[in-house]
């Protein structure tokens, strides 16, 4: 059966409107597993930390496996800690980048996020051999390369996991331009970002909608959207879709792609679904036919 | 002092010689395929200019490192692995790998060949290089254009690896080897193709008065008419946010930290990157010899003449990049 995870929040929200989120996707989605944490900013954390915790307990309650979220990019001396924290917290943790590996221990299992760079069977069975229990695929891979990786992974009992809704993450930066657009640097940058909850849009001088700007990291202007591909996915042997946390109504998200895996409606009607709930949004899924990521194959 | 190690670009055998005479250490160039990074029509080396241009870098006392830094496309890894055997087989003085799978097989089955850690494998820590080095035995990482001078000496006080850093060329605004920028554009990226905003995708179009550059079907960039129209490199171009209309991620600027050298050998450094495998013979030469000019100056604790590269940034703005804090 296909499962769902809600990917952690990319976006710096605030702590009542990110305690609030989860609180309802405890209580609503039907999500497998939920990764919780900081994963493009470490100065965002502090707002949230001690929530962490509280929201990751109710999320067991609700049945919900939980998974904390490292960092993508770390340097300084006080994010290596943060990363050793994590290591020791006793949740599994989830790598964004192998700095992760250095503080776990031999036996410890983790997850593997979308950022790294899994490329390949080879360096797919090195994380599995490191304890690699799920493994979420770069978002840029085609299918056919997924539908391998998925065979390795099956193999060795390693979940595969695809980006399957939201904004693609598409690079990292040391420099944060989310400030520096607010003509601020990212040492003093009042955190500007909390005033965008998708991240801020970045058109083409002839107005096209094409990337958006979280911090020191740049999305994609389009929502990637698989729910009308989910028949293929389940074909090439992907065990789990990953839907990243935005300000539409998530839960109707999770459930609609819920109910197309479940076979309770199919792909056509729930992409008519999402389209109806949350009108005006531009949907992607390009990098799964090797085409330009931002290419859209469905109608609507 | 030591002298830092000058490592520099070669696009092609005529300019690894160039590169050579002109003063280079060491040269580092790719195979005519995705396996290296800067996988350009015309560019880079096949398997008998690779042992020739080795042959004569050797008998110059000159090394080469053979960048095989993409991501092994899966079921296509025999194309990698053949690159490795290969460089090995030519006698190159290292391989320059990012691919966790590649590191590993090198690791396995070529252990006397040398590795270093690419750029692209984005190892931005003491943690992450160490672990590398634990893991895979790398001698050298290529660091990340995301840390200061101050986070470089800090790194290399926790490390027993070799750090090379990038001085002088074009600047990836992102953290390489974690940009599909140019995937999402046109499908090619600099992780599986070795390109980023690649020429066949790049189309030129008149729009009333503006000439437009278009990537993939995206507009990056606009001239006025009688003005160049520049090439859609998508994090260089320029956009719309809100109110504000220009460059977004990054200026159209090129690194040139020469006159951060002494303070780079201070921090434990041990070679210098000059990037620019796309560029001609005659920049590489005019480059090469005037970073080998300051390097000795350093080592000799003279000061280092910084005019000299003033005129090879092509009318570009010189930036220091992440090296100086205030560029985040």
């Amino acid at each position: 059966m296909m499962k769902l995870t809600l990917g952690p929040v990319f976006f710096h929200w605030t702590a009542d409107i990110w305690q609030d989120f989860y609180a309802r996707i405890a209580d609503e989605a039907p999500v497998d597993r939920v990764v919780l944490g900081e994963v493009v900013c470490s100065k965002r954390l502090p707002f949230y930390e001690t929530l962490i915790e509280g929201v990751a307990e109710r999320l067991q309650r609700a049945g919900k496996e939980v998974v904390l979220a490292s960092l993508a990019l770390t340097t300084s001396p006080r994010e290596r800690k943060m990363l050793a924290g994590l290591a020791a917290s006793g949740f599994t943790t989830e790598l964004n980048d192998l700095t992760l590996l250095h503080y776990l221990e031999p036996d410890q299992q983790f997850t593997v996020g979308p950022l790294v760079n899994v490329y390949n069977a080879q360096s797919l069975n090195w994380l599995i051999a490191k304890g690699a229990s799920d493994i979420c695929l770069p978002p840029e891979l085609p299918i056919a390369t997924v539908k391998t990786l998925a065979a390795h992974g099956s193999a060795q009992n390693t979940r595969i996991e695809v980006w399957g809704y939201g904004r693609v993450p598409l690079a990292i930066s040391g420099r944060c331009t989310h400030a520096r657009l607010a003509a601020k640097s990212k040492d003093s940058c009042q955190f500007v970002c909390e005033n965008d909850m998708d991240g801020l849009a970045v058109d083409t001088l002839d107005d096209q909608k094409f990337l958006a700007v979280n911090g020191v990291q740049t999305l994609s202007g389009s929502r990637a959207n698989l729910v009308g591909d989910v028949g293929n996915l389940s074909a090439a042997g992907v065990n789990s879709l990953r839907l990243s946390p935005h300000s539409e109504d998530m839960v109707h998200v999770a459930k609609t792609f819920r109910a197309v895996c479940d076979h309770h409606i199919t792909e056509q009607e729930a992409l008519a679904q999402l389209i109806e709930q949350a009108p005006g949004l531009q949907y992607c899924n390009g990098f799964l036919f090797g085409q330009a990521g931002a290419d859209w194959s469905h109608a609507g | 002092m030591k002298e830092l190690e000058l490592v520099c670009p070669a696009g092609t055998p005529a300019s690894l010689r160039a590169a050579v005479q002109a003063g280079a250490h060491t040269i580092y160039c790719g195979f005519a395929d995705e396996t290296n990074a800067r996988n350009f029509p015309g560019l880079n080396f096949s398997r008998t200019e690779m042992a020739e241009s080795i042959n004569f870098a050797h008998e110059n006392n000159a090394k080469v490192l053979v960048a095989i830094n993409t991501f092994a496309q899966a079921g296509r890894e025999y194309l990698w692995h053949q690159a490795i055997a290969d460089a090995y087989a030519a006698g190159a003085d290292a391989v320059i790998l990012a691919d966790l799978g590649l590191l590993a097989h090198a690791a396995e089955n070529h252990s006397d060949l040398r590795r270093h850690l690419s750029v692209q494998a984005a190892a931005a820590n003491p943690d992450a290089i160490n672990f590398y080095a634990q893991e895979f035995g790398i001698k050298r990482v290529v660091l990340p254009r995301v840390l200061s001078v101050e986070e470089i000496a800090a790194i290399n006080r926790e490390i027993d690896t070799e750090t090379e850093v990038f001085v002088f060329g074009g600047l990836c605004v992102m953290e390489e080897g974690r940009c599909s920028l140019s995937s999402y554009a046109t499908g090619q990226s600099p992780n599986m193709n070795g390109v980023c905003s690649p020429a066949s995708h790049v189309v030129y179009e008149q729009k009333g008065t503006a000439m437009v550059s278009k990537l993939g079907g995206f507009t990056i960039d606009m001239a006025e008419q009688d003005a160049p129209a520049p090439y859609p490199t998508l994090c260089k171009g320029c956009f719309r946010v809100d109110d504000h209309t220009g460059p977004v991620f990054e200026d159209p600027t090129s690194l040139n930290a020469a006159s951060l050298i002494p303070q780079l050998a201070k921090a434990g450094v041990t070679a210098l990157k000059i990037e620019g495998r796309q560029r001609s013979r005659a920049y590489v030469t005019a480059v090469v010899r005037s970073f080998r000019r300051a390097v000795e100056a350093c080592a000799a604790d003279k000061a280092i003449e910084l005019g000299i590269l003033a005129n090879l940034s092509e009318g570009q703005e010189n930036t220091l990049g992440a090296y100086k804090k205030t560029w985040r």
